[in-house]
């Protein structure tokens, strides 16, 4: 794979759901990459569009939901527009997939190493004992102590934690290049939250996997990503390197997310709150979507859309980068 | 201190039977099963404070909350609200008047609301069951009040709960919660359904709230975060026992228990200090068969014979209630 070619690169990607009261966009004009064993988290609210962006990716999206717009490329191979027999192929295979319910992602009738076996043999061209001592294998590396045993177990039999891990090595059975995780760690207490996200990050870090980490829990981003994309109302608000984004956040809705998260270090006496609540999809406002709850905002904010813009190392979507030449914080 | 509390809850312990049904039992041979998902509880809680209880899932804290505010009867113990005790059998007529002073606000903004209620008639249920008001104007005057209070509209009270988001329900969930003037209500991990922007305005409005009226807040959450930012003293729960009651500056800055430790350890990081996390090894046992001894000690890094075979008293030190042998040792 050549240096310069991302992993995963998308570009004004835009999925709507096409209904009776016509068009709904969901996500908007997003654009982004993943080189080789980087860490993106994307992070925003309820509604914000990062899973439905994930889902786009991985071809999952649930109808009327569907891409009207813009391409995804998988190590330079367009992928939004394959057919589902190549898209399942795929699936699996250059994709693995995380879930944020690890009950749900598993299935109760089977046991957990018919499962990874039967991922490995769709896949791999190996036989069924050569699979089954890499199900062995895979589960020892995932942390899941006397695998050869634990490996006839059923998904049930596992805490949940242990399920997590699991579908963790489900998901990397088949090497893929990319890895979509979906909330991975949201259902799991923190104790067991903090030996996932370890694990998640080791793994993929000594096979080089890609990592798109989806959440909104910007503890988790911090910990984990090596670039971060805020996501607000189904477009990229600010992207750039995780340090630079969570210390000196640009744009104004990163700056007051930021503000409302209440940490360890310190007892503020207010938490910073950002008035009102992401707009429906259905209501959207002109001009920039954040503008009625920005305390910044002006004139243009109102009328006219902000691209992303260059503000220090990272690039905000926001009219204020445009206002100061250097790109400081307003 | 406890002749003060407005709360006092004395060695609160609760069991459930979880038993398989008669026929598996005599079938299979197995004898009945019982969990213990409260053991030994005891706090006070003064006017106008905030204690707050932190666990993981299963350490039994959502269950103390229910029996503090007289949903779940307790096994054994006590729980005495304002010098009167809440489970006492005789004294039926006095529990009546307490009820106005307690409240409850729930997890779960979309369950915990009557969907086929508007909002108006939903805060004032509460007024009408306690007989607060004399007549329909002042009750709706009241119920007016209650919306502006929480940041809404009065004009809101028309609506319907699903009109409404899951921030803004929680507030009308708290405004239910206010209209009988409580004096303490109990919180539920009140704010672990929402996002973080709207999870820090109820949290501030519940902080103003408390300063305006001096209620005590019971805060039941998982997350170690907001507990901070919400607590004068914090009880860290593990498989139903407190093992650490401190005020809430000390538990954080100097935290004793291991559990205690490893739980503020495994908070993501968002200053981005590079310190590194040390992670604690395993997972909660299984309450229905608990380790013997201290119930932490095979995840413990201190660990020694005695934590296998004695169980750990909570005992003072200074300002702080610590249950632990290695703490009591000097050996953390």
């Amino acid at each position: 794979m050549a240096i310069s070619e991302p992993v995963l690169s998308v570009r004004n990607l835009e999925v709507a759901f096409l209904g009776r009261r016509g068009k709904l966009v969901a996500v908007d004009g997003v654009s982004f990459d993943i080189a080789a064993g980087e860490v993106l988290g994307v992070v925003g609210e309820s509604g914000a569009g990062k899973s439905l962006t994930g889902a786009a990716v991985i071809g999952l999206l649930e109808p009327p939901g569907r891409i009207t717009g813009g391409e995804v490329r998988l190590s330079g191979q367009r992928i939004d527009n394959a057919s589902p027999e190549a898209m399942r192929k795929v699936r699996g295979a250059r994709i693995g997939m995380v879930f944020q319910d690890p009950l749900t992602s598993l299935n109760p009738l089977y046991r957990v190493g018919d499962q990874i076996v039967e991922t490995i043999r769709t896949h791999k061209p190996v036989t069924q004992a050569e699979a089954r001592e890499r199900a062995i294998a895979l589960l020892q590396e995932v942390g899941i102590q006397g695998a050869r045993a634990r490996i006839d177990s059923y998904p049930h039999e596992f805490s949940g934690g242990m399920r997590q891990r699991v579908v963790l090595a489900l998901a990397l059975c088949a090497e893929p290049e990319l890895l979509i995780a979906d909330e991975p760690t949201t259902a799991l207490d923190v104790s067991i939250q903090a030996q996932i996200i370890q694990l998640l990050k080791r793994l993929c870090g000594e096979r080089g996997t890609a990592v798109m980490l989806i959440t909104h829990d910007m503890g988790v981003i911090a910990e984990t990503a090596d670039r971060v994309a805020v996501m607000y109302a189904g477009r990229i608000a600010e992207i750039g390197p995780v340090r630079d984004v969570v210390k000196r956040p640009h744009h104004p809705y990163t700056q007051g997310l930021m503000g409302a998260i209440p940490t360890q270090a310190t007892r503020a006496d207010r938490l910073t709150q950002i008035p009102g609540s992401m707009p429906r999809l259905n209501a959207i406002p002109a001009g920039c979507a954040f503008n009625p709850r920005c305390a910044h905002a002006f004139v243009r904010c109102r009328t006219e859309r902000p691209e992303r813009m260059p503000a220090g190392s990272s690039e905000a979507a926001c009219w204020l980068m445009a206002e100061t030449v250097t790109g400081d914080p307003a | 201190m406890s002749g003060s509390a407005l709360v006092e809850a004395q060695g609160l312990s609760r069991v459930f039977d979880v038993s398989r049904p008669w026929i598996n039992r005599v079938i299979e041979g197995t004898d009945k099963a019982y969990l213990k998902a409260v053991t030994d509880v005891s706090f006070t809680i003064q006017r106008g404070q905030t204690l707050a209880l932190v666990g993981e899932s299963g350490s039994g804290k959502s269950t103390v909350a229910r029996m503090v505010v007289g949903l779940l009867p307790p096994t054994a113990g006590s729980v005495s609200f304002d010098g009167i005790d809440m489970w006492a059998p005789a004294r039926e007529a006095e529990r009546q008047k307490l009820r106005r002073r307690l409240q409850m606000i729930f997890q779960d903004p979309f369950a915990s609301l009557n969907p086929r209620w508007r909002v108006d008639r939903i805060i004032a249920d509460p007024i009408r069951a306690f007989g607060l008001t004399s007549d329909k104007a002042e009750t709706e005057a009241r119920v007016g009040e209650l919306l502006r209070l929480v940041g809404l509209d009065p004009a809101d009270g028309v609506k319907y709960p699903h009109e409404f988001s899951g921030g803004q329900r929680q507030r009308i969930c708290i405004a239910r919660a206010l209209s009988s003037n409580p004096d303490f209500i109990v919180c539920d991990e009140p704010t672990s359904a929402l996002d973080v922007s709207v999870q820090a305005q109820i949290l501030n409005l519940m902080r103003d709230l408390q300063d305006k009226f001096g209620l005590a807040y019971l805060f039941i959450s998982h997350n170690l975060a907001v507990v901070r930012h919400m607590a004068t003293r914090i009880g860290v729960m593990y498989l139903g026992r407190i093992v650490e009651n401190a005020p809430a500056n000390q538990l954080f800055e100097a935290p004793r228990h291991p559990y205690t430790r490893a739980l503020v350890d495994a908070l993501p990081d968002l200053t981005m200090s590079g310190r590194r996390r040390r992670v604690i090894e395993g997972e909660i046992p299984n309450p229905i068969d608990p380790p013997p001894g201290c119930a932490f000690h095979p995840r413990c890094p201190l660990a020694f014979a005695r934590c296998r075979s004695e169980l750990p008293l909570l005992l003072a030190h200074g300002d702080r209630q610590v249950a632990c042998h290695a703490v009591e040792a000097g050996r953390a």
